[in-house]
């Protein structure tokens, strides 16, 4: 027996990041790494509990292992329930043959089962891309009062962005006119997160309509939501202010991880009220040693540093040897920076080593981007990585090469 | 092969009478982010015992609170997992020998359940062994061996001083445990110690435990080890790894430093492969250290946020260290805050201690200034 459950949240996570180049070689971008313990879902699945939605579908489809094997059973979000829980959902073979999701809708579609079973009265469609904190709660709270259809939740974007994303036209009221996927003149600068409230019955019929259209290629932001609109559904934007951050490339990941630094963080960690919850690895305390020095940095279990690091990011087991160097910078699980190596403005994947003396990137930000270093990988000593290149086993075996 | 896990909560209470007013010895706090019984779960867990019971006395609430369910330690389960022994008092027993001293009134006190166990061995393991030991191959060992009981001991150079808190054990060159001598006066030099665990034949555990209660017997290392020494093969298991056991709140205080000043002992204690050491999972965000921090030779928590200088210090979770303020050779136990300008030199600062702006506070490494749990300085 399944008890009814007033919302149910639906997780696309199946995207494949493919601008976050050799970090999504393997995983996910959901299950991409973030923020010295967190992986970029944990926001996300963190938001639902923390606005007690304790039922989640959680869509998989590229690279699912590592992103399957993260959330488990959902003990660590609490989402290990009697009834509800988390449900990791993979494409699956069906009576009429197997088939891929091909689109955010028809994901959706082909999971219907799993929301009707517990008969919801809204579902909540969210992306497992972005790095904020939100009370989902209050937006349905938003979603009856208005007595509204959908609800899209909207953060303003400076205008000169506004045509990077779906933008939503309103009345005063909120009540959505029109929909304009990146316009080249946006007449708003109300953009869309990704975030939707649907009343189930109706997502239910719109699901099926544009699974039955021929033409269309089954996405939320390209047909469901522009159908809904044509036929004069009640659509209202939900106007989000706050930290959100598409971590979608290398740039973005890069500033995102910058933002939690500082005396007075742009994005807050340390929030008792609205805590990120993540898979905990048993990790010894962190050790800085006699020599060491750390300035504006985050820092987490199983470390141990003996040498510089500046305004930078390490995640667990990471160990930063005498004499070496790390500035503004992310330094992903379990990789080790030898003695007298130098990491300026790079993300450095996890368990790769950095060999002695070996410099990645530039001291100086050089306008050629943020360097990249894949995982299980050996960067031999004295190796000098220009700014701004993006490092995987076939560049360094030609690297060696020459 | 089956093995049960029985850990002794409360043994040692009296050592450090600071730490445990308000809570179990096993719940004491300890290197950063554990409680001393991490270290007796943890060995259990890693050698594969999944059904652990803790003899409990009082205080024990700290102690239910860091095991909730046991599932940090992977210990909820349906069948076995973690249970808690309270004392036993009925309605009309007088409280009569319902609060034991020893570990073999322990075992007396919780003998509804002792003689209830149905593995082939027990293991018996006191709370303050700070050690990453396998037990495993000591429970093999104690097989090989044809043993009764097998007891951890490890070679250390005894002083005037510290024969006086060990149980010293003498065995002939097979391993086989000829004398047991509790501490006694004047022993010096290299000599085995008993690190209590032990490992015994599950019906010869509920034997002693049955012939204590009919004979009235009190202490395990006379009742038991030293009377059937001669008659029975109790064996020694060498372990030679980092292994600490906690005094007095001086010798907390020194052992928790030793953890600073040789990774050697980080490196046994914590860094053994396929033995990790669980603990409780607080969420706690990752350690911030901000612009004016300056922090060496220190061992640091999840959830530290670090303004000022940090110096052969250990950082519980969620301490918040202000500006301006250095702290020295200090222990600070989770959720401890001090503000701005302060001096900290040689304080063991309990949990949710605040010290507030500008105040000066040192001990000597003799004699740490303890500040009591939630007290604003």
């Amino acid at each position: 027996m399944y008890k009814k459950k007033e919302c149910v949240a639906m997780l696309l996570a199946g995207g494949q990041g493919s601008r976050l180049y050799t970090l999504t070689e393997k995983t996910a971008k959901p299950a991409v790494p973030f923020g010295a313990k967190y992986r970029i879902i944990d926001f996300t699945l963190s938001n639902c509990v923390n606005s007690h939605i304790d039922t989640v579908g959680v869509l998989t489809q590229y690279q699912p292992l590592v992103l399957n094997e993260y959330i488990g059973n959902g003990q660590p979000w609490d989402l290990d329930r009697m009834n509800g829980g988390v449900m990791v959902l993979p494409p699956y073979q069906g009576k009429d043959g197997a088939d891929w999701y091909r689109g955010t809708a028809n994901a959706i579609y082909q999971n219907l089962n799993f929301i009707n079973r517990y008969d919801p009265d809204y579902v909540l469609v969210l992306s497992g891309d972005h790095i904020y904190k939100m009370d989902y709660s209050k937006m349905l709270d938003y979603h009856k009062k208005m007595n509204a259809a959908a609800t899209i939740a909207v953060i303003d974007v400076p205008l000169e962005q506004a045509s990077r994303f779906g933008i939503m036209n309103t009345d005063e009221d909120g009540k959505i006119i029109e929909f304009e996927e990146k316009p080249p003149k946006p007449k708003s600068t109300k953009a869309s997160m990704g975030i939707y409230i649907f009343n189930k019955k109706l997502l239910e019929n719109y699901l099926i309509a544009d699974e039955n259209n021929p033409d269309s290629v089954n996405d939320f932001g390209k047909n469901i939501i522009p159908a809904m609109l044509a036929s004069g559904e009640s659509m209202y934007a939900y106007s989000f202010s706050g930290y959100w951050k598409d971590v979608g490339t290398i740039e973005s990941l890069w500033e995102a991880h910058m933002d939690l630094l500082g005396d007075e963080p742009v994005f807050n960690l340390f929030d008792s009220d609205w805590k990120i919850y993540s898979r905990n690895l048993i990790r010894s305390p962190h050790y800085i040693g006699g020599d060491a020095k750390v300035m504006n940095s985050i820092i987490t279990e199983g470390c141990e540093v003996h040498g510089v690091v500046e305004n930078s990011v390490l995640f667990g087991g990471v160990k930063v040897a005498r004499g070496a160097y790390i500035r503004n910078s992310i330094i992903m699980n379990d990789t080790v920076i030898r003695e007298g190596a130098s990491v300026y403005y790079s993300i450095i994947d996890g368990d790769t080593e950095i060999g002695a003396g070996a410099q990645i990137g530039e001291v100086k930000e050089s306008g050629k981007g943020i360097t990249l270093v894949g995982s299980d990988l050996t960067i031999p000593h004295g190796t000098v990585i220009p700014a701004g290149d993006m490092v995987n086993a076939a560049y360094l075996d030609e690297k060696l090469k020459a | 092969m089956s093995v049960q896990g029985i850990i002794f909560s409360n043994l040692h209470d009296k050592n450090i009478p600071e730490l445990t007013r308000r809570r179990t010895m096993a719940s004491v706090p300890y290197a950063c982010r554990y409680r001393l019984i991490d270290f007796a779960l943890s060995n259990m867990v890693n050698s594969g015992i999944s059904s652990i019971s803790v003899i409990t006395h009082y205080n024990y609430q700290s102690l239910m609170d860091h095991i909730g369910s046991g599932k940090d330690w992977d210990l909820a389960r349906r069948s076995g997992g973690i249970k808690m022994l309270p004392p036993y008092m009925t309605a009309f027993s007088n409280n009569q020998n319902a609060l034991y001293n020893t570990r073999l009134e322990a075992l007396k006190s919780v003998n509804y359940s002792v003689s209830r166990f149905n593995a082939d061995y027990v293991v018996l393991s006191d709370c303050d062994v700070i050690c990453n030991i396998d037990l495993n191959d000591m429970i093999n060992d104690h097989i090989a061996n044809n043993a009764d009981i097998t007891m951890a001991v490890k070679r250390v150079l005894l002083t005037k001083e510290s024969c006086k808190r060990n149980v010293i054990v003498d065995s002939d060159e097979s391993g086989r445990i000829t004398d047991v001598n509790a501490y006694p006066p004047n022993v010096t030099g290299y000599r085995d110690i008993d690190l209590n665990i032990f490992v015994v034949n599950r019906e010869y555990l509920q034997s002693i435990v049955l012939d204590a209660i009919a004979h009235g017997y009190t202490s395990f290392n006379r009742d038991v080890l030293a009377r059937g020494a001669a008659r029975r093969n109790y064996r020694i298991y060498k372990y030679d790894g980092y292994f600490a056991t906690i005094n007095s709140l001086q010798d907390y205080y020194m052992h928790s430093m030793e953890l600073l000043s040789d990774s050697k002992n980080r490196d046994q204690l914590f860094n053994v492969k396929n033995r990790p050491i669980y603990t409780k999972v607080r969420n706690s965000a990752p350690a911030k250290y901000n612009d004016s921090a300056k922090v060496s030779n220190s061992l640091i928590a999840d959830g530290c946020v670090i303004d000022g200088t940090v110096e052969n210090s250990i950082l519980f979770r969620g301490v918040k260290v202000g500006k301006g303020t250095t702290v020295k050779n200090s222990i600070l136990f989770q959720d401890a805050v001090t503000g701005e300008n302060v001096f900290l030199n040689c304080v063991v600062a309990d949990k949710n201690v605040v010290i507030r702006d500008g105040r000066i506070l040192s001990g000597h490494e003799s004699l740490p200034f303890f500040i009591d749990k939630g007290k604003m300085i």
